[in-house]
């Protein structure tokens, strides 16, 4: 079965996020005066062949941590998975 | 001594990194990403560019080419390993050298001269400079903050293996100033700066050749 599985990939807390701060500023400006702040990441959608959807998450969370996600600098989060094609 | 010069699709100082090493007197090959052995090379240059566009994060891909199979063999066997600008983000990527390079405080690219300060000499790259010597050299990148947790940054510091730091002017708001680390061995350097794009007069600068001439007998 195929899985649509979303992947979030953010600033780790903590970390100095330049673009999130830019973004909270431009907001600002624009005279939304209630944004505390912004963080920005990156989102991944992934069409994954897989057994089930625990397997679907489990082989996305192995890919986060080899190649999506810097370790150092970065958390994720897998978001639910979806099976493809059904009614 | 053999120096081999890496190409990753997006690699745009090699040229530089093969002029500058050649006229240091060694004999100089490229090596394709695509290769699985290094030609027998003493040394191994990662170049600075965008190694595949630097998609994803700059080295994430790149770090993964065929190549560096043969580069981490390389490095674990002691070989000498200098990583220049993405070459320092692809050897963070491959954990070849601990951190990482975040996206420039200022987030803007930049691209000028900074000064940077020799905090390390005991490695083959650094052995020509004194300790403490300042060296006028140019950095071009978007993402060169040098970020780590505070048990690494203070491992570093205590190990003596923060290798350039900037003097004055932090370009990229790098967490103590890093502009440059060592491994546990010391044979692998990775920095931000362009030593090969200061390695004659007529480039502005020659601080940087005195990497190029590599420790005797190292």
């Amino acid at each position: 079965m195929r899985y649509r599985v979303g992947v979030r990939i953010m600033p780790r807390q903590g970390i100095l996020d330049p673009q999130g701060q830019a973004v909270a500023h431009a907001l600002a400006s624009l005279g939304f005066d209630g944004v505390a702040a912004a963080r920005v990441g990156r989102s991944i959608e992934l069409a994954v062949d897989a057994s089930g959807e625990a397997d679907a998450r489990a082989q996305a969370k192995r890919m986060c941590e080899r190649l999506l996600a810097n370790p150092v600098t970065e958390d994720f989060v897998v978001d639910a998975a979806e099976a493809e094609g059904v009614a | 001594m053999k120096v081999a010069v890496v190409r990753f699709p997006g690699s745009n100082c090699d040229a530089d990194a093969w002029h500058a090493a050649r006229d240091a007197g060694h004999a100089v090959e490229y090596v394709w990403h695509r290769s699985t052995a290094l030609g027998g090379a003493d040394v191994v240059v990662l170049p600075g560019g965008f190694a595949y566009g630097d998609y994803l994060r700059a080295g994430a891909i790149a770090r993964f080419s065929p190549v560096m199979k043969a580069v981490e063999a390389h490095a674990k066997a002691g070989g000498l390993l200098l990583g220049i600008c993405n070459g320092f983000q692809v050897l963070c990527e491959a954990g070849i050298l601990p951190g990482a390079l975040a996206r420039n405080a200022g987030l803007s690219f930049v691209c000028r001269w900074v000064t940077v300060r020799v905090e390390a000499t005991d490695t083959p790259f650094t052995a020509r400079y004194r300790r403490g010597q300042e060296l006028r050299v140019p950095v071009a990148h978007g993402e060169g903050r040098y970020v780590a947790d505070d048990a690494t940054l203070d491992r570093l510091e205590r190990e003596g293996r923060v290798v350039f730091r900037y003097a004055g002017d932090n370009p990229n708001g790098a967490l103590r100033d890093i502009a440059g680390i060592t491994n546990e061995g010391r044979n692998v350097v990775g920095m931000m700066p362009h030593p090969e794009r200061a390695a004659e007069a007529l480039l502005g600068s020659a601080d940087g050749a005195a990497m190029f001439a590599l420790a005797a007998g190292a």
